[in-house]
């Protein structure tokens, strides 16, 4: 494991600056994560015994969380794993957030960083070993005061407990000697019959602190001296200010600075307020550069062209598309998606302590390994002169995966040589996010006389994330751009999917569920139009062609079965249903909507949802997580981020209108009981919510919804 | 312009632009951050505060239009936690990423100061100015019910006893 090799050779000290300073402010004085009324306090100079676990002398365990808790529940889940395999009292457990340290390194894509629906896959082992590696060492520590053999000790509830004789030790009383024992190897995991924590309900950790307001987000942060600023990018994309007149905005009180950094024009202020101000008033010439002619419509066009030409296959079976020939009937649909933006409720921001050897920084960021190297490289630094605070993400959805405000802050800090908070305009979030890709994607499928699908192909073509964010995509392909077509298990003998990797300048990154995102509405709407084809009932024609796909027919049966699906609606109700597997988690849902054609306008009345993510870590997060899936994707049906002359035309909740309480559907859960091997729930409840809506107004209306967001004429 | 107003029980003066929204004044001016900036224009609800006992989006309002007001934030809601919409929080386990939490609670806090026991339609309705971009409405919906029937005991000098809300938290349906 390159966690145990890392926990072996890094300095024990190290550890405890790397926990301590995440969080406590026993280092840098102002970030507290909680009050003493919610969370065990220790004055005690707490022991490492390892980068994740520290014990004080008087009893208190501290278990540090390497990953961002942007909503997903992960602090507790992680804190979970570990405090299970070291046994010890759960009410006297204490979190910390970690520094950026290499030993934080998620197993998943060996950077420190929080996507993916990766957190509970990757280290569901990792953090378990942690626990169970300290536990193994105060055992140690136990048996060597007792003068007896560790396998006549045993442990409970923070304590290591000798039957035979009697005794036993709090685990604050083994702290300092366990501390210098070296780590064992090979520590032996729980069997899951004895969990005490994994898999039962468990409150989160971090609710206290979440309903009185102390809870410290990235834009809570505040520091000695510090100066506020904001941010202006040029409103077409691949522009840059050509110059710009501060004459007005330096002349409102409290404006400090105006000053040019990479990504644009920076305002510096006393507060937030008048830096927003500042901005307002500033006069900015821009040069547009090349981009200023893209419109949303002729980017599609463009895709819809590259989809056509010869481009890579990303996968074939059989005999691909020559699997059509045969087909007595064939079906052609072309489906398209929008550029989106993630709107996470707390705006873009960082605050950044620029100092003559480094900097420390307070970023609520999914991925510290890159804020910390772009900050490095703008500082001429390496990457451990830099400090890496996270604080609590106020949502991350993939925005915080990109570091260009972590970037604008240290700039603006080196610049004016003082602390500094810079925080973007909702505006400026929505019109400078990086987004959801657009998409586009034509399908052409092949029945046989008996309804029976020969052949099914796709050609996808928008923007890949990988050649984006990591410069490659090899041969031409990118499975992220393709996952939710390609991955399709329906038994089908003949599959061919095509991608055609497009470029321009409208910025793209990771979004909630990723490709599964549009792709899954592409796929599941268009195997229901092979139902209707097929004249079969659009969950009897899944089942038959996933009979060789025992976890996906099993969501899909079981959302089917609590549903009623065979059951008679009340009038005016209708149902869709839709199934995936995205990030190797399994979801079926089942949806009751109703259409009102003359107002052109739907309700989506009822959500029944079926999980499978193995074995459940705390169900209750996995409850919340399937719920809030619901409600993103329900703004997925109706949002849209337009791009006109180059530039985004929405700009706050007003006209990127995100979905609110009184939209809000009945939400039913139900989650597989499984031994497999956990996988993560951020993401996967999301993409079915689309193509179940869409095929349930199929059924009202008759009338197929291939391009999202669903428009009024969609309706009628 | 100096301005003097009540804020969570104290007299407190600043001095600032008279157009600067109480928001900011709360988060950078006092220190104050359990109040959040979402949007700026009044259309999220994450910055609401009570001005008075009616819930206001204090990034709209001028700090000049509070002189003499009675301003009540998330931290001044009760001391410890006690207030029944944080209780009914806590025991559903509402928030997730929490960020727009604290406008949540001031919404359905001056929802059931003046409309003790809301139905689903009703908490919809008071509920709709304030978004939360993770989805937690439905655990909302859920712990307005509970802190209702809570508040409701309370005020009914606790003769019974007080059922938690529907279901303990997240028995997530279970598959059977």
């Amino acid at each position: 494991m390159s966690a145990l090799t890392a926990l072996n050779s890094m300095n024990r000290r190290g550890f405890l600056r790397a926990g301590l300073a995440g969080a406590t402010g026993l280092v840098v004085g102002t970030y507290l994560p909680g009050r003493a009324d919610a969370f065990p306090m220790t004055s005690a100079e707490p022991e490492a015994l390892n980068a994740w676990i520290h014990i004080s002398p008087d009893d208190v365990v501290t278990i540090i969380c390497d990953k961002s808790e942007m909503g997903q529940g992960i602090l507790t889940s992680m804190t979970m794993l570990a405090a299970d395999e070291l046994d010890c009292d759960w009410s006297r457990v204490r979190w910390e957030f970690a520094l950026a340290e290499p030993v934080y390194a998620n197993p998943a894509f060996h950077a420190q960083g929080t996507a993916g629906s990766s957190s509970t896959r990757a280290c569901y082992e990792p953090m378990r070993r942690a626990g169970a590696t300290a536990r193994a060492i105060l055992v140690q520590a136990a048996a060597q005061r007792w003068s007896v053999e560790p396998s006549e000790c045993r442990t409970a509830n923070g304590k290591v407990l000798h039957p035979a004789s009697n005794r036993s030790f709090k685990y604050g009383d083994l702290a300092v000697s366990a501390s210098k024992l070296p780590q064992p190897q090979d520590v032996q995991l729980k069997d899951p019959s004895q969990f005490n924590l994994i898999g039962k309900p468990t409150k989160r950790l971090d609710t206290p602190i979440k309903v009185d307001g102390t809870a410290q987000f990235g834009i809570d942060v505040r520091r000695p001296g510090m100066v506020y600023a904001t941010i202006t990018r040029c409103p077409v994309f691949g522009g840059k200010a050509a110059s710009f007149d501060a004459t007005k905005a330096k002349a409102i009180p409290g404006v400090i600075d105006v000053i040019q950094i990479s990504s644009g024009v920076a305002v510096i202020a006393s507060d937030t307020w008048t830096a927003f101000q500042g901005k307002g008033a500033l006069e900015i010439r821009w040069d547009e550069g090349a981009g200023s002619n893209l419109t949303s419509e002729n980017i599609m066009q463009s895709f819809a062209q590259q989809a056509a030409g010869p481009t890579p296959i990303a996968r074939k079976d059989g005999n691909g598309v020559a699997g059509l020939e045969s087909a007595t009937q064939k079906l052609e649909a072309v489906y398209e998606a929008p550029y989106l933006a993630h709107s996470p409720m707390e705006p873009m921001n960082c605050t950044a302590e620029v100092h003559s050897d480094g900097a420390e920084i307070w970023a609520a960021t999914q991925m510290q390994t890159a804020a910390q190297a772009a900050a490095a490289k703008i500082l001429g630094v390496k990457p451990d002169a830099i400090i890496l605070h996270t604080p609590f993400l106020g949502g991350g959805f993939g925005r915080r995966g990109s570091v260009d405000y972590v970037s604008d802050a240290v700039q603006v800090s080196k610049a004016i040589g003082k602390p500094v908070k810079l925080t973007w305009t909702r505006e400026e979030d929505t019109q400078h996010s990086v987004y959801r890709p657009m998409s586009y994607c034509k399908f052409v499928a092949g029945l046989d006389a008996q309804g029976k699908p020969t052949a099914f192909t796709a050609a996808v073509a928008c923007q890949s994330l990988s050649k984006v964010s990591f410069g490659v995509a090899k041969d031409n392909l990118d499975p992220q751009s393709v996952e939710g077509v390609a991955d399709i298990e329906y038994d089908i003998p003949n599959i061919q999917i095509n991608y055609a990797l497009t470029e321009n300048v409208v910025p793209v990154s990771f979004w909630r569920s990723v490709g599964y995102s549009q792709n899954g509405f592409f796929s599941e709407c268009f195997v229901d139009e092979l139902a209707a084809a097929a004249k079969e009932d659009p969950y009897q024609f899944r089942r038959r062609l996933l009979a060789k796909s025992p976890r996906r027919l099993g969501v899909l049966n079981l959302a089917a079965e609590k549903a009623g699906w065979a059951t008679t609606l009340p009038e005016g109700r209708f149902r869709g249903i839709a199934v995936l597997n995205p990030f190797q988690s399994y979801n079926a849902q089942v949806v009751e909507v109703s259409v009102n054609r003359n107002a052109k306008t739907y309700r989506v009345h009822r959500v029944v949802m079926a999980m499978d993510c193995g074995r459940n870590v705390n169900p209750s997060t996995i409850e919340a997580q399937m719920q809030g899936s619901v409600v993103w994707a329900m703004s997925m049906l109706k949002n849209v981020i337009t791009i006109d002359k180059g530039r985004v035309v929405q700009s706050n909740f007003n006209d990127y209108p995100v979905a609110r309480i009184n939209e809000t559907p009945k939400i039913e859960v139900y989650i597989v009981p499984s031994t497999e091997k956990p996988t993560g729930v951020g993401e996967p409840g999301v993409p079915c919510l689309a193509p179940a809506v869409c095929n349930a107004i199929f059924q009202a209306t008759g009338k197929r919804i291939r391009r999202l967001p669903i428009r009024p004429e969609d309706l009628a | 312009m100096a301005v003097k107003f009540t804020l969570n029980g104290r007299s407190e003066t600043v001095d600032v632009s008279p157009g600067m929204p109480l928001l900011w004044v709360l988060r950078d001016t006092l220190g104050m951050t359990g109040t959040k900036f979402g949007c700026g224009m009044a259309l999220c609800g994450a910055c609401t505060v009570h001005v008075d006992g009616m819930p206001v989006r204090s990034c709209i309002t001028p700090i000049s239009s509070v002189s003499g007001k009675r301003i009540t934030t998330i931290e001044g809601l009760s001391p410890d936690r006690s207030h029944p919409v944080q209780r009914a929080w806590m025991d559903v386990d509402v928030p997730q990423c929490g960020y727009c939490q604290s406008g949540q609670i001031m919404s359905a806090a001056a929802l059931l100061a003046k409309m003790p026991n809301p139905n689903d339609d009703e908490i919809d309705a008071a509920m709709a100015g304030n978004i939360c971009r993770c989805g937690t409405y439905v655990r909302i919906r859920e712990a307005i019910h509970h802190a209702a029937r809570m508040q409701m005991g309370a005020n009914q000098g606790a003769a019974q006893e007080i059922q938690p809300a529907g279901k303990p938290v997240a028995s997530g349906g279970g598959a059977s």
